[in-house]
């Protein structure tokens, strides 16, 4: 699949968002973070512009972004739809989350309810966007659980990151968000390998033509002289040798290099501490664009299958 | 709506496609763009259409392939066009409700002032039926000519979709699979139609006609056999 970079931007910009905004909400229901005001600031200015930018992005490659509205009607059939309505929904608890917080410095009661609601809708947005790709047959390495695992833990892992590297920069060192940030990074690596392993075409030209039950079948003369529609969104590949090294440089980015910066920071000085979990943020972002880039990239479509991919 | 219709549609109308006939002359493909162009979803752009980088939009695309049967092997000639699914994917995925399926007769359809050209349904559709058209910023696809099948402005033996009146060889075929007694119906069971893709799950309408076995693979040529009688035989022995 032909890589979007505003679709690379919204899924991980908003992930990373909803990632912070989850954690926020559910920490500060159960008071494991206090109702700093500075941290607040931060963590909704970040998580709500992050998603909000991402929102924005994802709508800049649609054809027509001014009917973007009519994609809030079909959350009957559609997680496209879904994921549209329940962000916009997660935006009511989240702002009078963000009021308790910020103007009441109250994050107990009611505003631990809106919290709680807050932490729900950004899962739910984040499955949502991860089920528009998992629920894709046409693209089997897709279409299978380690999407939405991966979707869901991602967002977790960077919103972790990033919440992380503003505690540390506020000079609060939590060692719960230290572990949060180790285990879901781990279990994000883990969600990768299962995601790598899946066979990206178990089909034949066979099957998708018919001719299989003859014989072999290989493409004699393709319809068209120029690259179609279908062909330019559809058929892009990398080359595999392109792809393992970068695999490589997502688990490196993405996985190696901010887990042991993570845990170096319970053993130094807390400016120091800053430091690391800002380079770990860094890497991160690194790690997280290449690995959604590759999402894509890596992506086969079974209607390559017309057109010589895979005989027989 | 993007649900399906909640219950069959009494008509489910749609092509067969026979593959034993088709000669690959793409004329289907051609007054297929002519009819629509000037159709329910015109136009269908081109860009370039002179110049190297030709690029448009086309409802039917006719692929070619080798088919290695182990004996004296075959082109199969192989038109691509939209199967309107019985279990479309492109019309659950569509977060607009642009795309539907008609529940009186099945056809598969994009309302092209609703669809915000967000491109999910072509990533569903397993078979590359759907282009998007660059000018317009919306998604186009195949009508199953339904500004002809119904269109009472025109003779009635014209009411087919273009491809199939306009195919030299006799391979495309319109009709109700609803009805088993359907011209359609009785073809593809007796030719053994099948789906593309089943695995899919798309449940497609039309069918593909399987080519058929060939005599000269049944019986191989007799020359290379040694015969017994006639002239043939007797050279046989002259020559052994
Ligand atoms: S062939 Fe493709 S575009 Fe046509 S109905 Fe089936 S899934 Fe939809
Ligand atoms: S491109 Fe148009 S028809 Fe296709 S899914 Fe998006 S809104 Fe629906
Ligand atoms: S039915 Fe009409 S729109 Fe569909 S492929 Fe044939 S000519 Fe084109």
């Amino acid at each position: 699949m032909t890589p979007a970079y505003s679709v690379i931007f919204f899924t991980t910009a908003s992930g990373a968002g909803y990632g912070l905004l989850f954690l926020l909400g559910l920490f500060s229901a159960i008071e494991a973070v206090p109702a700093d005001p500075a941290l607040g600031w931060m963590g909704f200015g970040l998580s709500l512009g992050l998603i909000t930018f991402g929102l924005l992005s994802s709508t800049f490659h649609l054809g027509h972004p001014e009917r973007a509205w009519r994609a809030l009607t079909q959350w009957q059939s559609s997680w496209l739809s879904r994921e549209g309505v329940l962000a916009i929904f997660t935006y009511g608890p989240t702002v009078l989350f963000a009021y308790g917080w910020l103007y009441l410095g109250d994050t107990s009661g009611v505003w631990a309810v809106m919290g709680v609601l807050s932490a729900l809708g950004a899962a739910a947005t984040v499955f949502c966007t991860s089920m528009i790709y998992g629920t894709l047959r046409t693209i089997p390495s897709w279409a299978n659980k380690w999407t939405p695992f991966n979707y869901m833990v991602l967002g977790l892992a960077t919103g972790a990151v990033l919440l992380n590297a503003l505690q540390n920069l506020l000079g609060a060192h939590s060692q719960n968000i230290t572990m949060l940030c180790v285990g879901s990074l781990v279990l994000a690596w883990v969600g990768k390998i299962g995601f790598w392993k899946v066979d990206p075409m178990p089909y034949k030209a066979g099957s998708a033509t018919g001719l299989g039950t003859i014989g072999e079948v290989t493409s004699l003369s393709s319809p068209n002289t120029n690259a179609t529609f279908v062909q330019r969104e559809m058929g892009f590949q990398v080359a595999r040798k392109h792809a393992d090294k970068l695999r490589r440089i997502s688990v490196i980015t993405l996985f190696v290099i901010p887990i042991i910066l993570t845990v170096a920071t319970v053993f130094v000085s807390s400016g120091l501490a800053a430091t690391f979990a800002i380079h770990a943020l860094i890497f991160t972002i690194i790690g997280i664009v290449t690995e959604r880039w590759l999402f894509f990239a890596e992506a086969q479509h079974v209607v390559n299958l017309y057109y010589g991919d895979h005989r027989s | 709506m993007t649900m399906l219709p909640s219950s069959l549609p009494p008509k489910k109308l749609g092509l067969v496609i026979d593959l034993d006939i088709c000669v690959g002359c793409h004329a289907c493909a051609v007054n297929c763009k002519q009819w629509n162009t000037g159709g329910h979803s015109a136009p269908l752009t081109d860009h370039e259409p002179y110049g190297n980088d030709v690029f448009g939009v086309w409802f039917n695309r006719v692929h070619g392939y080798e088919v290695d049967d182990g004996k004296s092997g075959r082109a199969v000639y192989f038109p691509r066009s939209c199967l309107h699914c019985e279990d479309a994917p492109c019309v659950t995925v569509c977060p607009t409700g642009a795309s539907y399926k008609r529940g009186e007769d099945g056809i598969v359809l994009v309302d092209h002032d609703k669809c915000i050209g967000c491109k999910l349904c072509s990533w569903s559709c397993p078979y590359g039926a759907r282009e998007f058209d660059e000018d317009e910023g919306v998604m186009k696809k195949c009508t199953l000519c339904v500004d002809r099948v119904y269109n009472e402005n025109l003779e009635e033996w014209e009411r087919l979709p273009a491809c199939v009146i306009t195919c030299p060889a006799g391979a495309r075929h319109f009709g109700d699979f609803a009805d088993p007694n359907s011209d359609v119906s009785k073809m593809s069971a007796e030719r053994g139609g099948y789906d593309l893709m089943p695995e899919m799950d798309t449940k497609p309408v039309n069918k593909y006609l399987p080519p058929r076995p060939r005599q000269l693979d049944e019986k191989p040529n007799q020359l290379l056999d040694a015969p017994e009688k006639g002239f043939l035989g007797w050279l046989d022995k002259v020559l052994s």
